[in-house]
């Protein structure tokens, strides 16, 4: 068990540091969020009350989109000088190489918020600051029910040719929930939750990333070793 | 034998289908505030309940293959997919056809069962992409049923966001379809209701019989291809009654 924990901090940091050092496209994911977000403006038109109101939805569109590419990436890398192909023959449990992949992943989505949020705050005025602890919560609970689902479904496309194209159309269905529920969050938090239904919908982002977890830990294997 | 069982089960299905659907049309009488779009519901109802029954056989034979690694499971779950997606469209498509005479509109936003539904196609609509795109049986087998396990995991929790995301605000606004269902409704509909969704079962059981039974003979031929005998693989495509194949 502690050797499991183990391998899979080191595989984290071993992405992590891979990421830091510029081999994995981080910086291109976020320039392409912020980008989206900019989009998604001009497409709305310059009424900022419009820009106010839509902006949950539009964030979490972003953090969706960009996290597709800054998560999938995590396992394209691997792909480069067969390491995939190292890393499932390693003598240690699979659950541990998935822990470890979605523990990257989950990062890469907090840095993916972390920078997006701040950029909805000043693209479209939307005072974050006065709602940061439930913004957190939100993020947090979306960003690991997230990277469960794409982390294990990466594994999955990452031998295809067409992987770029597989790998949204199989994760957009599945995280709908998960998009659903941060935005009313997102919203809840930013209007002070009026109607006391935040908690409501972070349980549901909990229970998903929870039972996403577990489906990823149980069927890794069956994905990495095919 | 096989196929004398499979023959009656067709018919069956097809005589119970055509009789329950004559009385839903000419027999039970038209409803009183809807007309008869209300009988738009003696397909809309069973053709839902039978995606969902396809998707729950997709989700099994994924976990069969997982565990037995047995590639009848993987068929079976194919069968059910490939179903479930016809039967999923279908109660879109006829809940449109209902919704348009009675809401107005073809796609209401306002109802969480339309868009679970919705989300119900396109997680399956994924699955037989992926299926498309593997052509080694043993992989196509392992990522589908992560697919098919997956998407049968997201499905209640899909049901309860958006049932919570219209329902946290108000009440729904018009009337659902299921309405009709509550025991307010006339002995005479709640009977045709019943009548439609075992003679649609029983069409259903045929229909998956079959796409298993071809599955099977794809996977033979698709052996033999691979084997380099084109004449094999014909051979075993004109093998005359699709078997069931033992290995």
């Amino acid at each position: 068990m502690t050797r499991d924990v183990a391998v899979a901090l080191a595989l984290a940091r071993k992405d992590a540091l891979a990421e830091l050092r510029g081999r994995v496209a981080t910086g291109t994911t976020l320039f392409f969020g912020a980008i989206v977000l900019l989009l998604f403006g001009f497409a709305l038109g310059p009424d900022a009350r419009r820009l106010q109101e839509a902006a949950p939805g539009l964030l979490w569109l972003a953090i969706v989109f960009a996290g597709l590419l800054a998560v999938g990436r995590l396992h394209e890398a691997e792909t480069e000088d067969g390491a995939l192909e190292q890393l499932a023959l390693y003598p240690v449990s699979r659950h541990a190489l998935y822990a470890g992949k979605a523990l990257a992943g989950f990062a890469a989505m907090l840095v993916l918020g972390g920078v997006l949020l701040p950029i909805v705050a000043l693209l479209y005025r939307v005072d974050v600051l006065a709602a940061v602890l439930p913004l957190a919560a939100t993020l947090v609970l979306g960003a690991a029910g997230f990277a469960a689902v794409v982390t294990c479904y990466a594994a999955l496309t990452v031998r295809m040719r067409s992987r770029e194209l597989l790998l949204p159309l199989l994760v957009l269905p599945v995280v709908a929930p998960l998009l659903l529920a941060a935005v009313k969050a997102t919203v809840a938090s930013l209007a002070g939750d009026p109607l006391g239904e935040l908690g409501a919908w972070l349980a549901l982002l909990a229970a998903f990333a929870a039972l996403m977890l577990i489906a990823g830990a149980v069927t890794y294997r069956f994905a990495l070793d095919d | 034998m096989t196929e004398v069982l499979t023959r009656v089960l067709g018919w069956a299905g097809l005589l119970a289908v055509a009789a329950a659907t004559a009385y839903a049309l000419f027999g039970v009488p038209a409803d009183l505030n809807q007309g008869d779009a209300q009988r738009i519901m003696y397909v809309h109802v069973p053709a839902a309940w039978l995606a969902y029954l396809s998707f729950g056989v997709t989700a099994l034979g994924g976990i069969g293959w997982l565990w037995k690694r047995d590639l009848r499971f993987d068929w079976l779950a194919l069968a059910g997919a490939e179903i479930g997606v016809m039967f999923t469209f279908f109660t879109l498509w006829a809940g449109a056809m209902w919704g348009r005479p009675v809401w107005g509109v073809f796609y209401q936003w306002e109802d969480p069962r339309i868009l679970s539904t919705t989300i119900l196609l396109a997680l399956y609509i994924g699955y037989l992409l992926l299926r498309r795109l593997t052509d080694d049986p043993v992989r196509r087998a392992n990522r589908a049923a992560v697919v098919g396990i997956v998407a049968a995991l997201d499905i209640p929790i899909t049901h309860f966001s958006v049932e919570w995301w219209r329902g946290l605000h108000q009440g729904p606004t018009i009337g659902s379809p299921e309405r009709v269902l509550d025991p307010a409704a006339p002995g005479q509909f709640v009977l045709t209701l019943l009548a439609m969704l075992a003679a649609f079962t029983i069409a259903w059981a045929y229909l998956v019989v079959r796409r298993y039974q071809l599955a099977a003979v794809q996977a033979r031929v698709d052996e033999a291809a691979r084997r380099g005998s084109l004449a094999a693989a014909r051979a075993a495509a004109e093998g005359g009654v699709p078997r069931v194949v033992t290995e």
